[in-house]
Order: C-alpha cells, then sequence, then structure tokens
C-alpha cells in the first residue's frame, strides 16, 4: 500500500492528463461561461454604473454554474469499468481519493476563472476601486468553497436518478453562506467604498472553508461506501 | 398504537380548538396592528415546532451515521457532553451577544439539546433512528411552510411588503430549502444506503445553519431594512396564548410524526418481508 499522499498525486496526474488529452471539461465550461456572460448582458444594462454593485454577484453566479458541470463529470468517469468498486474494496484511503477529486477540480475551475475573468471585465467594464489584491484570496477561497462541497455532493448523487439535476440541487443551498460571502467581498472590492472592508468577508469565507473541508474529509469514507 | 392513536388525536383536536378560541377571542386586540397580530399566534408556534424538528432531524442523523461503529458512538458521547459545557461557559465569557440573547437562554438551549440527544439514544434503535429522522424531516417541511406563508400574509399589511430579505425571513427560508434537497435526495436516490447519504447531507445542513444565519445577519444589517418588530415586551396575556398554542401544535405534531413513523416502520418490514420470500422457494422451504 502505498502512501495516501502517492494516491493522491496518481490521481491527480491521471485527472489532469486526462482532461489535458480530451479537455471535456474546460470546453463544456468555457463556453457554459461564456453564455452566461452574453446571456446576463441582455437582462441588464452592463455599462451604467449600477452595473459596478452587481459584477460580484454576476461573476460568481457565472463560475458556479460553469463549475457544475466540471463538478458533474468528476466521478462519472470513474463509474466506467468499475473503477469505483475497484477503489472501494482496495485498502487505499477514500480521503486521498477524494482529495485528489477536489484539487483536480480547483485546478479546472481556477483555469476556467484565470480565462474568463478577463472577458468579464472587458464586458462589463470592470475595475477595482478597492485594493485589487485582495480579490486573490476571495477567489481561492471562494473557489475551493465551490470545490471540495461539490466533489462531495457529486460523489453523493452518483447513485441517484437524474444524477445531473441534483447536484446543483444540493450543492446551491448549502453553498449560500460561501456564495455571500464571496459576492459581498468582490463588491465591497470592486465599488472601492472606503468605509467598508472586505476583510470580514474574506474571514467568513475561510471559516466556511475550515468547516466544509473538515466535514467533507470526515463523512467522505462513509459516502464513498454507502452503495 | 390502535389504542392509544385515537385518544391523543381527539385529545389534540380539542386542544387546538380550544387553542384557536384563546388565539381568536380571548387574547387580546394588539393596538397599532389590530387583529392581523393573531396570525402570531400559529406563525411562531410552528416556526418554533419547524425549528424542534429540525434539530431532532440533526440528531437522529448524527446518531444514525455514529452508530455505526461502537467506537465512534462513544467519542460522540464525549463530544456532545464537551459541547453542552463548552457552550454554557462560552455564553458567560464571550461578548458581544446579538441583541435579544441571554447566556441563561444559550445555556438552556445548549442542555436541552444534550438531553435530546441521549433521550433520543436511549429510545431510538440505530435502524429506527433513519425513520425519526425522515419523519421528522417531512413533518419540519411542513409547518417551515406553514411559517413561510403566514409570514407573508401578516407582513403584507403590516410592513406593507410581502417579503423582505431580512435575516430571519432569509434563513428560514434557506432552511427550507435545505431540507427539501435533503427530501428530493431521499427521494430519488436509488442506492440501497440512501440512509447514509441523506444523514451526511443532514449533517451538512446543520453545520449550514449558523454560517447563513451569520452571513445573512453582517449582509443586511449593513444596509437599511424595514424595522422588525423584534425586541420589546409582550402583554402577559398574549404570551400565555402563544404558549397555549405552541402546546397544541407540539401536539399535533407529535401525533403526525408518530403516525408517519408507525406508516414508514410497517413500509419498512414490509418491504423486508417481500425480500424474505422471494429468496423462499415456491413450496415454502427455505433454501
Amino acid at each position: 500500500m502505498s502512501a495516501p499522499s502517492g494516491i493522491t498525486r496518481a490521481t491527480l496526474t491521471k485527472d489532469i492528463r486526462l482532461e489535458w488529452r480530451s479537455k471535456d471539461a474546460i470546453n463544456s465550461m468555457l463556453f457554459f461561461a461564456l453564455l452566461v456572460v452574453v446571456v446576463f448582458s441582455f437582462s441588464f444594462d452592463p455599462e451604467a454604473e449600477e452595473s459596478r454593485h452587481i459584477a460580484g454577484g454576476l461573476v460568481w453566479v457565472g463560475f458556479l454554474f460553469a463549475a457544475i458541470v466540471a463538478l458533474n463529470q468528476t466521478w462519472a468517469r470513474e463509474l466506467r469499468n468499475q473503477v469505483l468498486d475497484a477503489y472501494r474494496v482496495s485498502p487505499a484511503p477514500a480521503n486521498a481519493l477524494f482529495l485528489a477529486k477536489a484539487v483536480g477540480n480547483f485546478i479546472f475551475v481556477a483555469v476556467l476563472e484565470a480565462l474568463m475573468t478577463p472577458l468579464f471585465i472587458m464586458f462589463y467594464r470592470l475595475r477595482a476601486l478597492g485594493p485589487a489584491w485582495q480579490l486573490l484570496p476571495v477567489a481561492i477561497l471562494g473557489t475551493w468553497a465551490i470545490v471540495v462541497n461539490g466533489t462531495f455532493f457529486a460523489a453523493m448523487s452518483l447513485r441517484t436518478r437524474s444524477r445531473e439535476i441534483m447536484l446543483p440541487l444540493l450543492l446551491f443551498p448549502v453553498t449560500l453562506p460561501a456564495l455571500i460571502s464571496m459576492v459581498e467581498a468582490t463588491n465591497v472590492i470592486l465599488v472601492g467604498d472606503p468605509s467598508t472592508s472586505a476583510k470580514f468577508w474574506i474571514v467568513l469565507l475561510a471559516t466556511y472553508d475550515v468547516v466544509f473541508t473538515t466535514g467533507c474529509l470526515a463523512l467522505f469514507e462513509t459516502v464513498l461506501h454507502a452503495e | 398504537m390502535k389504542k392509544a392513536f385515537p385518544i391523543l388525536a381527539l385529545l389534540t383536536a380539542v386542544f387546538l380548538s380550544y387553542a384557536l378560541y384563546e388565539a381568536l377571542v380571548v387574547a387580546p386586540r394588539e393596538q397599532t396592528m389590530g387583529d392581523v397580530q393573531r396570525i402570531f399566534y400559529y406563525h411562531v408556534p410552528s416556526a418554533w415546532t419547524a425549528f424542534l424538528l429540525f434539530a431532532i432531524n440533526f440528531i437522529a442523523s448524527i446518531q444514525y451515521l455514529v452508530r455505526r461503529n461502537p467506537k465512534s458512538d462513544q467519542i460522540a458521547n464525549w463530544i456532545v457532553i464537551a459541547v453542552g459545557v463548552l457552550t454554557s461557559i462560552g455564553a458567560y465569557v464571550i461578548r458581544p451577544l446579538p441583541q435579544d440573547v441571554y447566556p441563561s437562554s444559550i445555556v438552556t438551549t445548549a442542555l436541552a439539546i444534550v438531553g435530546l440527544y441521549f433521550l433520543i439514544k436511549r429510545l431510538f434503535s440505530e435502524q429506527a433512528t433513519d425513520i425519526l429522522a425522515l419523519t421528522t424531516a417531512e413533518v419540519g417541511v411542513v409547518f417551515c411552510t406553514v411559517v413561510l406563508v403566514t409570514g407573508p400574509l401578516w407582513a403584507r399589511p403590516v410592513w406593507g411588503i410581502w417579503w423582505t430579505w431580512d435575516v430571519r425571513l432569509t434563513s428560514t427560508l434557506v432552511l427550507w430549502l435545505i431540507y427539501v434537497s435533503y427530501l428530493v435526495l431521499r427521494r430519488f436516490s436509488t442506492s440501497g444506503q440512501t440512509p447514509v447519504l441523506a444523514a451526511a447531507l443532514a449533517v451538512f445542513g446543520a453545520l449550514d445553519v449558523p454560517l447563513v444565519y451569520f452571513s445573512i445577519w453582517i449582509f443586511r444589517t449593513q444596509h437599511p431594512q424595514p424595522v422588525i418588530g423584534g425586541g420589546g415586551s409582550i402583554d402577559p396575556r398574549m404570551l400565555h396564548v402563544l404558549l397555549i398554542n405552541w402546546l397544541a401544535f407540539l401536539c399535533f405534531a407529535f401525533l403526525v410524526c408518530w403516525s408517519r413513523y408507525q406508516v414508514e416502520r410497517m413500509q419498512r418490514e414490509v418491504e423486508e418481508t417481500q425480500a424474505l420470500e422471494a429468496l423462499l422457494e415456491p413450496g415454502g422451504n427455505v433454501r
């Protein structure tokens, strides 16, 4: 039995290689996010000054929807050829697999964000009036919040009818506090009102991440074996 | 069950009608809001009942998860006791507390939850905790729906709006959403171990509730909002009627939960028997 870190690394490398060759998740996510940008731009005036106040919400809702696409594919791949069953009977720790999947999804969603952010900036004329460097921790913590719960709930919805729709149904209600924090932090930074600070929201987001990462790691083994 | 159920049902019906009489006739008319305020005697007891049922669901879900293994069961016992003690100490140490929250109320809640944990553990077997979780989630969602419907009915004449994204309203709505997704998962799951998945989701939902409340509390209090009639004092007669109504609602909730619990238990017994029969040969001999 190899070390947990070895299993995590092997699974992660495999997933990234698969994605690099097929580009299934990233392509569908990108196109989906692009559609969200375009659809939103028709539902209100993207160049009005008030749009700045809702830009944070827009960006994150776009990313959240797009992330669902990648999250849905996470485990589906392992169902073919009974890979997941093989994993269950192997003595490898379940959390090593979970971490590999979560980190893999984090990388995919981060790539998506890196590619889509310039587009958002261009289309909606975004400009940070507050301290722009704070957007980095918000993005990292926010993406992890979406991805860690998403990976967990995707595993949970594996054995349900209409699996693809089940994931957002489970994920969205639980993600709401994280979404509020991400959106508010981004808005505060973009609007740059000196009387408010994004620090509080970043701390809340970090708390959310710690609580739910612990929860996922504590319960993943149970969920993986619940077939 | 056969004897006790009709008696209890009758008592609950009498109690509910008495509570209705108290709420509509005996309770004094509110000075500024008028008779609209009487919906309060339905709204608040439903909310308390729903929260109580969700708390039971959370406890039952945790027990279903930990009791699968004796070691984790023991650890959980100690964690529950530790959380109870730490919360009680914290209530007197940590400042500032939110408005309208007193240390004694936190301690009472913490001790009640710890007591409930061990009570449920004594009364229900491992399999039964899952049925309990399912039942309380279903009935809780119904009561929570009553809260979300009566709230706007009251708010429209009093505030002039149907809905506001205030912390209590929003967190109740999110709570409702979480438990609806819980029921959807139970319904759609094709896994043989749906109870485990559902219990894990219930734990996640419960972890979420304080974060939801906290984030919306900060989020909304940064912006001006219509003032909620929180705080202040309540006429003792009104409180009396409110408590009678709550008791009646609790009886009603208990009755519904109990019958739903029995139905679900029988359903499972039937399924088990059918599965067993399928293993038998047509002649009736066990292979």
